[in-house]
């Protein structure tokens, strides 16, 4: 057959993912998405195993059977709180099998002794980042799984360690273009290895849905090296889709944190070091309030918007949340959900349990949206949210959060936190939100809070 | 033009066309963009066959690397959309 056929049937597959990443642009059309993208690797995967260079089927066949039911099991099984662990380790894979396509194209070329300077560059580029993406990606899963501390991991020399490393691979990579052997490019692979390890560890809770991205981003370049590699426009233009998408969220997450890429990848943000250094609070009071209180209050205003955070998704408290929103909404109370951009793990992490409480996600809203309702609210009831409400974010220009967009909660009428003690958040920064008049504390277990609400709410 | 240079065309515009579709995307959406992306870039399959299939005769080293590479890809592509799935279907609209 006439290889433009191919051509022509990847440039289909093509225009189905950004058909199906179009699709996203809104929960309407977001499933149609999917599928269109579903379509596009299916007419990718046959279209590759009809070329006339794949001579043997039956190992193909067996890794797609047994790959596709690891992937089905692990998929409908996973709890969506776990889904940042899930994303990681789904890019580890990627990321490990540009590795062992980079080998094996390799043996293919050495072969057929058609190697060039050109091809043993994109080879090498295909290793390295695939390389990367693997360890750092089993760092991020390791440190969002906790079977490693989320803290981040600092030891001194660690940066000059990285940069002399990435200095190697750089050398390695010159090398391997002069030499096309299995040495250098072996060398190049291991040191890659080691440096994406070295890259995720000093990186601490706080900064990862930024990794995650960054690491999303880098499974979509290591698809693009491997296209070059292998001449084809399908894996590169795909690639290239999936890289700026992990890079416009690595983007969109720094930016809300107020942070730079740069300061992200030099980690040592975050973690029990920083939480010890509290600013003083002494000498401020804050007022406490009992769950029936809120219940009160919250039953009879009008407008109340819910801010949660991360704490709301490890109290496991969002099904009774759904059950006082349900009453609320029948009491004619208009509630509304606040999320800022880095709530949860992950970037839209916490829209993801929201919905899968089954709040209806014409309720919730993003905080350029909602920002400028709060000071018509009645109440805000911020659950196991932080910094995302610090109002010293704007007007302390001495906090370490000073610029960082946050939530105006202050702005409404009564506010209520859910809190289980006077902890700091994950900068290490004292609120100043908890001692502002119209601010009151609920101690206790997010979940628990919420069910004693749900109670009062019903007897009421 | 060379291969490659078609291949850094079709990288560069591609890049392009990724970041305002990408920009397209509700924040809501943000956690099921990075599924489906991460299946996406699971394309590396395409790789990964022509790996695993290049002998017809012998078995060795270089299929079980594709081998290999063929089940983690497959594992990304099926999990990554099957969880994109799930994820999709629960977010609902407000019964009125």
């Amino acid at each position: 057959m006439n290889p433009d056929i191919f051509s022509l049937i990847y440039l289909v597959a093509t225009i189905l993912f950004i058909f199906g990443l179009k699709g996203l642009s809104s929960p309407k059309t977001a499933l149609q998405g999917n599928f269109s993208a579903m379509l596009g690797m299916a007419i990718a995967v046959v279209a590759t195993l009809c070329q006339p260079e794949v001579k043997n089927y039956e190992w193909i066949i067996a890794g797609i059977v047994v790959g596709g039911v690891i992937g089905i099991v692990v998929a409908q099984k996973i709890s969506m709180t776990a889904m940042p662990q899930l994303v990681a380790a789904l890019h580890s894979f990627v990321g490990l099998s540009a590795v062992l396509v980079a080998v094996g194209t390799f043996q293919t070329h050495l072969n057929g002794s058609h190697m060039n300077g050109v091809l043993a560059l994109e080879l090498g580029l295909g290793a390295v980042i695939g390389a990367i993406t693997f360890s750092g990606s089993v760092i991020a899963f390791g440190k969002l799984q906790a079977i490693f501390t989320s803290n981040p991991l600092v030891f001194k020399g660690q940066h000059f360690l990285n940069l002399v490393l990435g200095i190697f691979i750089l050398v390695g990579l010159v090398q391997f273009i002069y030499e096309p052997s299995w040495m250098p490019f072996l060398v190049i692979t291991g040191v890659s290895f080691l440096l994406g390890f070295l890259l995720v560890l000093p990186i601490g809770g706080a900064d990862m849905p930024v990794i995650v991205s960054m690491l999303n981003s880098y499974s979509g370049w290591a698809a693009s090296a491997t296209g070059f590699t292998l001449n084809n426009q399908l894996l590169i233009a795909t690639g290239a889709l999936v890289g700026s998408s992990g890079a416009i969220l690595s983007y969109i997450m720094c930016h809300a944190m107020n942070r730079s890429f740069i300061s992200v990848i030099l980690g040592g943000f975050g973690g029990d070091a920083a939480a010890a250094a509290v600013t003083s609070s002494a000498g401020k009071n804050v007022k406490s309030a009992a769950s029936e209180d809120v219940a009160f209050v919250l039953e009879n205003s009008s407008k109340v918007i819910i801010i949660p955070g991360y704490g709301m998704a490890v109290a496991q408290a969002q099904h009774v949340i759904r059950e006082i929103y349900d009453l609320l909404h029948e009491k004619g109370v208009d509630v509304r959900f606040a999320i800022h951009p880095v709530a949860g793990r992950m970037p839209g992490h916490m829209n993801v349990l929201l919905a899968e409480a089954e709040i209806p996600y014409d309720c919730v809203f993003e905080m350029d949206e909602i920002n400028s309702e709060f000071s018509t609210t009645d109440v805000a009831y911020v659950i196991g949210a932080n910094d995302v409400v610090n109002p010293d974010a704007k007007n302390n220009k001495t906090s370490p959060l000073y610029g960082m967009p946050i939530l105006d909660v202050f702005k409404a009428k009564q506010i209520f936190v859910s809190k289980r003690s006077m902890g700091v958040g994950y900068a290490g920064v004292d609120n100043s939100l908890f001692y502002y008049d119209n601010c009151s504390l609920v101690f206790g277990d997010a979940k628990v809070t919420c069910e004693k609400i749900l109670t009062a709410l019903k007897s009421s | 033009m060379s291969d490659t240079m078609v291949g850094v065309y079709v990288f560069i515009l591609s890049c392009f066309v990724g970041y305002h579709v990408i920009w397209g995307v509700t924040p809501a959406l943000h956690t099921p963009l990075m599924a489906v992306t991460n299946a996406i870039s699971a394309i590396v399959i395409v790789g990964a066959i022509l790996v695993s299939g290049a002998n017809s005769s012998s078995f060795g080293v270089f299929e079980v690397v594709g081998f290999f590479a063929v089940v983690l890809a497959a594992i990304n592509i099926f999990g990554g959309f099957v969880v994109t799935n799930r994820m999709l279907s629960m977010f609902k609209k407000k019964k009125s």
